[in-house]
């Protein structure tokens, strides 16, 4: 639904491009292939190491690691799990619906899921390509700290 | 063909990893192609229509528009417009560097392109939707607003370790790209 609209301006704000200015539209095009064609090579490497982690990480081996009765260490590994992984949301949240619903804690949850999002190792050289080190670093690091923030404030509203 | 070789010698090797996991371990070596099939076919229905709208803002939008709108003395709007610019993003985090590099390229100011990136990872609708969907919608709007100032403060923390001469490198470099 959202991509169908993502599609349809581009599609359409293409058109319009066109139609006012070729030579700009053309331009246009040409720069959305250089910067694609830019970081192509590390989009493609990071879909192959996604595929590796999650082929030899199960969902039952998370729910192990990171189930209701872990604590802090639970939370710790789910933090670790959800910095290095990268799952796409169709993927991760139904794994943690599941997780909760079978007495993941919801702490646990929570940060990996929030390091899921905020946090990636495995783009980190993608990041370090735009933004340099020193600040991919600190924004990683800073957000990773915030992930904690986040699941504990959830698990004072929600429990 | 050499430069090909050295742009590419990352997802080179993965690719063969993965061939001599599937011949050594062929359940993980199965599932890890599968998995990896599954992303490429996401990232190829994604990303087109990101890199399209991001080279149609590189020529149309003029940089005088974001330099007011986003740039150093943009303030609240800023802020709101990078907040909303991220969120009403789809794709996985790694898109959003490109997009971040063509902001820097308008004179967007630091703090609102780290905002941009933050939301863009936290705060994307279609993930938001999704969320709810499977953990439910308190879980989903409690995580959301604590997730906001979150973002914002961390944005701001971020700029203020960055020297002025260090942002103009970063901001040289994303020219480039």
């Amino acid at each position: 639904m959202f991509t169908f609209a993502l599609y349809f301006s581009a599609i359409v704000l293409l058109l319009a491009s066109f139609s006012r200015d070729k030579k700009r539209t053309k331009m246009s095009l040409k720069k959305s292939w250089k910067a694609l064609e830019n970081i192509l090579p590390q989009f493609l490497s990071i879909i192959l190491v996604i595929g590796i982690t999650l082929a030899m990480l199960s969902p039952q081996e998370i729910n192990n690691l990171i189930g209701r009765q872990s604590g802090w260490i639970g939370m710790l590994i789910a933090s670790i799990l959800g910095s290095v992984t990268l799952i796409p949301g169709f993927v991760a949240f139904p794994l943690t619906a599941a997780l909760y619903k079978n007495g993941g804690g919801l702490m646990q949850i929570a940060v990996f899921i929030s390091t899921l999002m905020a946090v990636g190792i495995v783009t980190l050289p993608v990041e370090v390509k735009y933004f340099g080190r020193k600040v991919s670093i600190i924004r990683n690091g800073l957000a990773f700290v915030y992930c904690f923030i986040v699941a504990m404030l959830m698990g004072g509203f929600l429990t | 063909m050499k430069l090909l070789l050295k742009k590419y010698k990352f997802f080179i090797a993965l690719t063969i990893i993965n061939f001599l996991l599937a011949i050594f371990y062929p359940a993980v070596g199965k599932k890890s192609i599968e998995i990896s099939t599954n992303s490429l076919i996401e990232m190829f229905i994604i990303v087109p229509p990101i890199f399209l709208l991001l080279g149609l803002f590189d020529v149309w939008v003029p940089r005088e528009i974001i330099i007011k709108l986003m740039g150093e003395n943009s303030g609240l709007l800023g802020i709101s417009l990078a907040l909303l610019l991220g969120s009403f993003s789809a794709g996985p985090l790694y898109a959003a560097f490109p997009v971040a590099a063509v902001l820097m390229n308008k004179g967007c100011k630091f703090s609102n392109i780290l905002l941009f990136v933050g939301a863009w990872a936290t705060t994307k609708i279609p993930m938001l939707l999704f969320e709810a969907g499977s953990m439910g919608w308190s879980f989903m709007l409690t995580r959301l607003l604590i997730n906001i100032p979150g973002i914002i403060f961390m944005s701001y923390i971020v700029e203020m370790f960055v020297a002025d001469k260090e942002k103009q490198l970063i901001y040289q470099k994303g020219l480039s790209l």
